[in-house]
């Protein structure tokens, strides 16, 4: 508190004050209604029988001795709802010729991936379900699989769905030159110096959430409540309305308290759809809740792109152009937003520097994998990685520092607003002030003369350092250039604030958090907006009967969009109170002062009425104005007009053992500038959460497929997800430029780390072990590869794909589904166990 | 996951658990921390008929000294062998390799012997009993046997103990004045079992190692002892050249699986670092 604010007796503003989460002692505790914590009267159970092969006709489904089992109430086939399934919704056609195969949220005559749901077993205990699994008898006849997208691509390719003519689904094309916001790309190349390109792999990623997937729905009357972990409580309603028929005003969604998504449950699952259906059928309660196995094989996956990167510049090192063209893994079928997922990051490839020219060119590839979707970032990190990466790979070509080369075809400062040759307006921003501040946050002449020292004595452990100078669209998204990019619906959101009798306030937001910590933050804005106190607001969310309109949490837009309806929510509420406030204290609307959460007469000392006070007035509604309705009760949607472009500049130290491939993160800096900072600690926490995320994909993470499609990283034994104890220390720090395009100015944290970080930790391992004649290493940086890239050149090579044999080879149970059993003990005389 | 059905058996003496074991029908699986056991019936890797738990069959835990030994209760956990003044004085070795045994809540419940028994070529503990040259005391309903570390470990998750038969207790020898020991554990996360180890006890006299004991963990079905390296070591001078030309042969006569984690050769190629790095650990240089 500083002397004036002692003075005046006002709080200090709530905005910009690290205030501990309010909804975190439920949410850390679990004390609070995650979905699989939901228990109705007479409610069922679901289990899953899913595909132990990746590509095959389903020859017969046999149940019976399933549907014999004890406490088993119910078994379908994919033939008993074939009527009644339709087709999971993909509202993405990103070019008007898109193949999209149609995909059942139960197979019906052939399966095309690994864990794809065969039969549905109903039955009155969880455990009674689950036994009953290994009782269906499936019978598949073999197709080939196709797993590797480049032979995907080819002519005579086998096919994932042999009805349609080829295993690409579109062919998405951004050129600049045809669309006035560049030069012509391949007369650039043709005039260029100097031309670098690279193939660079984005490896195939699990969201990897903390609470797995659950689904309740309860019948009533014609009526039906699903409670989901969802991200999208408002999307899923109305696509789940579209695809089973029932109709929109009959079906209300709940996202309760939610445990994660990172894209993951952004996501019209099949196993919503099939306990809807479910629930019809049988007018009971049910409930389907995953287990880890069944998240990490059938949940959507992330990334997995080819990218063949081409840049082109002058010696000096002026960029000239710059070409993409991507191989994009839609897995087996088209998902809510498959398709878009690449096509958005084709806008980000030129990052931050200013190319004369840019082509982006894309073809969505089915494989007989589970399919991709939102993953954080979700295109943006795949198009940072690659300009971060190819950026490293020019200035290696032309000799020149790769921060000099950044700095030389960067945007400035005085540059801002400033429209690229993808097209996007960049907001504000200082890519300069971001780079010193980092540069000095991570002591960068220290380490690089300790790199030289350690170069020069041939130490078996080598430094290197890596950059990453990133921006990224967020904010998502104008409602037009949305509908300019095909995607199937809006940007906006919505916000209603309810003024209660005690003068405590209710804060609706359409925008449904799951675990970002929207309840603190929104209250620190209405606090600051109607001058209540923080304590007096409560945020309700994630209810479609009481949070009638919103889109929802995702591409890092909660506070850039709903934030700002909320603030504007508020701005109606002080508005209708001012003319209640004037009646009251009979004054003139122009007279009177809002501040503090109080109206005062100007000129007239003591003179006033606090917004609560008019609470209570407006609720007993004894006396109003004319003309005017009794509530001070308001919404407002919001709908920006252009993204937001959050920028910054990462730095990573990393050591590499090159004896052995080991790396190790020595030193992480990283300034971002998220536009206004709400609540400090909330934008840390989603730093780290992002950073630790961004370098998992660079150093641990990797969905693999053995050749017979199936995924052999089935358990986090194997799909490694790293914790605090692998993570170093982040040292981080931001500017802020406000984001013109919406009243808070904030331009949106969550996905900044993850965007940021992958190259940069790429890079550094480059920078380390590049005077060994290494020039690429494929992600992640498992130590083998790292060795592998040093020893015997490349980029390591694939990793062998059968999964450690820790808990007794575990990946193979959980790639064969209610399959081929193989127990422990058939093979030892396994006695105990540690 | 939710395990199949199974009977569940928690008797309180080393007797009552070995009349369970023999009662339990066809398919008995012992549960000491249960680390690896729940998960693998959670899985529905394993499906027992029957599980005895022997959580409540207290003389099974502890560590006491008997002569020139060490006795470990097969049912000590982790953490207590942890905090054990005798292990950290006689068998550093076993703390250290312990201390690196996935996570705290692991080693909470996790144990000693059921580490053990459960011979997890990742393990970290079978290479270190093999390297300490420990005896393991078996007991069955005909009375009690010991089988020498060597003879301990039989395949890929199987041991000595028979099926009617419990791990009671391993008597490890003390080794203290001159014996330098280290275990290096190589792994990608922290919480995470070993892509390949070493644990590498070393007596070192006038300058010369006189005696080198060497286990190697992950580099086949079994814990695997680098008898190359040891006869190399014997006598050798202590220096960084000797340990380094005797590490080069760490490798030989193992055959390492292929996995995400690492292909056989790379693994081979870890086995000679790691034995130099922990060769010249112990050794003191």
């Amino acid at each position: 508190m500083t002397a004036v604010e002692d003075r005046t007796g006002a709080p200090s503003p709530e905005i910009g004050k690290a205030r501990k989460r309010k909804e975190d002692a439920r949410l850390i505790t679990g004390r609070t209604t995650w979905t699989d914590n939901m228990v109705l009267p007479g409610m069922l159970h679901l289990a899953v029988v899913r595909s132990p092969v990746a590509h095959a006709r389903i020859t017969n489904v046999d149940v019976t001795a399933a549907a014999d089992a004890p406490g088993v109430v119910a078994v379908f086939t994919g033939a008993d709802l074939a009527e009644e399934q339709g087709s999971l919704p993909c509202a993405w056609p990103v070019t008007p010729d898109m193949v999209n195969p149609g995909h059942p949220s139960i197979a019906v005559d052939r399966v095309n991936h690994v864990g794809e749901a065969v039969a549905v077993i109903v039955a009155r205990s969880k455990a009674a379900a689950q036994d009953a699994v290994e009782l269906v008898d499936v019978d598949y006849d073999g197709l080939p699989v196709v797993l590797d997208m480049e032979e995907a691509v080819e002519g005579g390719a086998d096919l994932v769905h042999d009805h349609l003519e080829s295993n690409t689904s579109y062919h998405f094309v951004f050129d600049a030159g045809e669309m006035g916001t560049g030069s012509d790309t391949e007369q650039a190349f043709a005039d260029a110096d100097v031309v670098v390109s690279r193939r660079l792999i984005q490896q195939r990623l699990i969201p990897a959430f903390m609470e797995p997937r659950s689904v309740v729905v309860q019948p009533q009357g014609d009526n039906y409540t699903m409670w989901s972990a969802t991200q999208i409580p408002h999307i899923l309603r109305v696509m789940a309305a579209m695809v089973t028929g029932i109709p929109e005003h009959k079906l209300r969604v709940v996202a309760p308290d939610v445990g994660g998504g990172f894209g993951g449950k952004l996501q019209v699952n099949p196993e919503e759809i099939l306990c809807l259906l479910i629930a019809r059928r049988l007018g009971k309660p049910v409930k389907w809740t995953e287990t880890r196995s069944e998240s990490l094989m059938t949940a959507h996956h992330g990334r997995d792109q080819i990218q063949y990167v081409d840049i082109a510049a002058d010696r000096e090192g002026n960029v000239k152009g710059l070409r993409v063209r991507l191989l994009a893994d839609m897995g087996a079928y088209l998902r809510l937003i498959t398709p878009g997922v690449p096509a958005l990051g084709a806008f980000m490839y030129p990052g931050i520097y200013k190319f004369p020219a840019y082509r982006f060119e894309c073809d969505g590839v089915f494989t007989n994998k589970v399919p991709t979707d939102a993953y954080r970032g979700a295109g943006r990190p795949e198009a940072t990685f690659a300009i971060e990466r190819i950026m490293d790979e020019l200035a290696v070509e032309l000799g020149m520092d790769p921060m000099e080369l950044r700095r030389k075809n960067w945007i400035n400062a005085d540059e801002f607003p400033f429209t690229t040759v993808a097209g996007l307006a960049y907001d504000s921003g200082d890519y300069e002030t971001a780079t010193q501040q980092a540069l000095e946050l991570l002591g960068y002449d220290e380490l690089r003369a300790e790199q030289q020292r350690r170069r020069e004595s041939g130490d078996r452990v080598q430094l290197g350092i890596g950059i990453s100078t990133f921006t990224e669209m967020c904010g998502l998204a104008p409602s037009r250039v949305l509908g300019s990019l095909s995607f199937g619906a809006g940007g906006w959101e919505h916000a209603a604030i309810r003024m209660l009798p005690t003068g405590k306030v209710e804060v609706v937001t359409g925008s449904t958090p799951h675990g970002q910590g929207h309840e603190t933050a929104w209250s620190q804005l209405v606090a600051d907006s109607l001058g209540v106190p923080f304590e007096d607001i409560e945020v309700l969310h994630g209810d479609t009967a009481i949070s009638s309109r919103g889109l929802d949490t995702y591409g890092s837009r909660s506070l850039v969009v709903g934030g700002s309806a909320v603030v504007k929510a508020a701005d109606k509420v002080i508005a209708k109170a001012r003319k209640i406030a004037a009646h009251l204290l009979e004054a003139s609307e122009d007279d009177l002062e809002f501040s503090g959460g109080r109206f005062s007469v100007r000129g007239t000392p003591g003179a006033g009425l606090g917004i609560q006070e008019i609470a209570l007035a407006i609720f007993a509604a004894h006396d109003y104005p004319e003309g005017v309705e009794p509530s001070i009760d308001a919404e407002a949607t919001f709908d920006p007009e252009n993204f937001s472009f959050p920028h910054g500049t990462h730095l990573c130290a990393m050591e590499v053992d090159t004896e052995t491939g080991f790396v190790k993160i020595r030193k992480y800096a990283c300034v971002d500038d998220v536009g206004t900072i709400v609540n400090p600690l909330i934008v840390e926490g989603q730093v780290h959460g992002g950073l630790a995320q961004g370098i998992a994909q660079a150093l641990y993470e990797e969905a693999v497929y053995d050749a017979d499609g199936n995924l052999t990283t089935g358990t986090f034994v194997d799909y490694l997800v790293p914790s605090a104890a692998d993570l170093p220390h982040f040292d981080t720090g931001n500017t802020v430029h406000t984001a013109p395009g919406n009243p808070i100015g904030a331009k949106g944290v969550g996905e900044a780390g993850c965007i940021a970080s992958t190259p940069a930790v790429v890079n550094a391992a480059l920078d380390a072990v590049r005077h060994l004649g290494v020039t690429d290493i494929r992600m992640p940086l498992t130590p083998e590869r790292v060795w592998r890239a040093i020893h015997a050149g490349g980029d390591g090579g694939d990793r062998a794909t059968a999964g450690s044999n820790a808990y007794g080879g575990a990946q193979t149970e959980t790639t064969a589904g209610g399959g081929a059993r193989s127990s422990v003990s058939n093979a030892s005389s396994l006695g105990g166990d540690r | 996951m939710i395990p199949a059905p199974f009977e569940y058996a928690r008797p309180t003496t080393v007797d009552e658990a070995l009349q369970a074991i023999a009662a339990g029908g066809e398919d008995v699986k012992v549960l000491a921390g249960g680390q690896s056991l729940i998960p693998v019936m959670r899985l529905r890797l394993a499906a027992p008929e029957t599980v005895v738990d022997l959580g409540r069959v207290t003389e099974l835990r502890g560590v006491r000294e008997d002569g020139d030994a060490l006795v470990i209760g097969a049912m000590t956990t982790h953490s207590d062998v942890l905090a054990d003044p005798l292990i950290g004085r006689y068998a550093p070795l076993i703390a250290e390799a312990t201390a690196t045994v996935a996570d705290r809540q692991v080693r909470h419940r996790g144990t000693f012997g059921g580490a053990l028994v459960h011979a997890d070529p990742a393990g970290d503990l079978p290479a270190v009993a093999l390297a300490l040259d420990a005896e393991f005391v078996i007991a069955g309903t005909g009375g009690r046997r010991t089988v020498p570390a060597r003879e301990f470990s039989v395949d890929y998750l199987t041991t000595a103990v028979g099926e009617e038969e419990l791990l009671v207790e391993v008597r490890v020898p003390k080794l203290d004045g001159q014996w330098g020991m280290r275990y290096e554990k190589f792994n990608r996360v922290a919480q995470a079992w070993s892509i390949v180890a070493v644990a590498a006890a070393v007596r070192r006299e006038n300058g010369h190692i006189a005696e080198a004991r060497i286990g190697l963990t992950n580099m086949g079905p079994t814990p695997l002892r680098a008898g190359a390296v040891e006869a190399a070591l014997a006598g050798a001078e202590a220096t960084p050249e000797a340990i380094a030309a005797a590490a080069a042969h760490a490798a030989e006569g193992t055959e390492p699986s292929s996995d995400l984690n690492a292909q056989a050769d790379y693994r081979q190629h870890l086995a000679t670092v790691l034995t130099r790095r922990a060769v010249t650990a112990a050794a003191g240089l």
